[in-house]
């Protein structure tokens, strides 16, 4: 089983390639949604807190 | 559909219901296609195991190809029409789209190490796709270069649709030139020249990068347009400081954007 694992993780000896290549595929891509899901967030509160200063609804 | 659709308060209704959905699926079939690339693909007869790469690889570059024609379309779309959603969707993917370039490059030059001896060859395709991660950070500098905001997006406009001349040499690069890069094996004609087994957690891997975009695509609208409110708003309640201060009025101001508080 552990062998089985060490085999895939190895890559064929390709590991020092492929698992790079994902791992700069999750880090731009994750940080562009973290990222833009926090800039999101922040946008909504200070609409929210714009309108509610004016005493205004939609 | 689309036309109803083209308000920005309507947008944000539908896009509320849509987000949600479209965040879950994208996580799934993403999760998916990485356990399919990963583990269950074979590997390939002459690269071996690393052929997973490509399984990001070819999607980001299609993502690329397909996001800058949607950046493209977007500003055709608000320099003829003069529609405000239109440039706010163009200046929203075009991000997205900068990002699936770099990681298509990212990610080819680690295959180009082991399979070709190189991370890098100025070969007419490796050239045309660094071009057009070029195109997508020019667009975004050009955008934001103005005070009068209204000016830069119709300059990004411009530049978007002078830069769609490099989607053609990009598709065609293989066959033109005597590139190191392959030539097309799924989008030729005729049927594509890999195994159903490779091809099918490339196609998967390629609709959770869409449905990725779709989401991303709606939450920097939704951003944009929060943004634009925010800033009417504040001119609408400091009608003194704006006479103050000229520049504040003009900056980041929505021409046509039919504000509703």
């Amino acid at each position: 089983m552990t062998s089985a694992i060490a085999r895939w993780l190895a890559m064929g000896g390709y590991a020092v390639y492929v698992w790079p290549a994902y791992g700069v595929t999750c880090l731009v891509l994750g940080g562009l949604v973290l990222y833009c899901w926090q800039r999101h967030r922040h946008s909504s509160t200070e609409l929210a807190r714009l309108q509610q200063q004016l005493g205004r609804r939609e | 559909m689309l036309t109803r659709l083209a308000n920005p308060a309507r947008f944000m209704r539908a896009s509320t219901t849509a987000l949600p959905w479209l965040g879950a699926a994208s996580a799934v079939v993403i999760a998916i296609g990485l356990v399919w690339a990963l583990v269950f693909a074979p590997p390939d007869y002459q690269q071996g195991e690393s052929v997973r790469i490509m399984f990001i690889h070819v999607p980001a570059a299609w993502m690329a190809l397909s996001v800058y024609l949607f950046v493209a379309v977007a500003s055709a779309t608000f320099l003829v029409w003069r529609h405000p959603l239109a440039e706010i969707a163009a200046q929203a993917a075009a991000p997205i789209g900068a990002a699936f370039t770099a990681v298509c490059l990212a990610t080819g030059s680690l295959w180009g190490r082991p399979m070709w001896g190189t991370w890098w060859v100025w070969d007419a395709r490796l050239t045309s796709v660094l071009v057009l991660f070029f195109l997508y950070l020019g667009y975004i500098a050009l955008v934001n270069a103005f005070d009068d905001q209204s000016r830069g997006a119709r300059a990004g406009s411009l530049l978007a649709l002078v830069g769609v001349v490099n989607l053609p040499i990009i598709k065609f690069s293989v066959d033109w030139w005597n590139t190191l890069h392959q030539p097309a094996s799924v989008l030729r004609l005729g049927a594509p020249t890999i195994y159903i087994s490779m091809l099918l957690p490339l196609f998967v891997m390629t609709i959770g990068f869409w449905l990725l975009f779709g989401w991303l695509l709606l939450l920097r609208m939704r951003t944009a347009l929060n943004a634009r409110k925010a800033h009417a708003l504040r001119l609408y309640a400091q009608p003194a400081s704006r006479a103050a201060d000229p520049a504040a009025a003009n900056a980041g101001g929505a021409p046509g954007l039919a504000v509703t508080p």
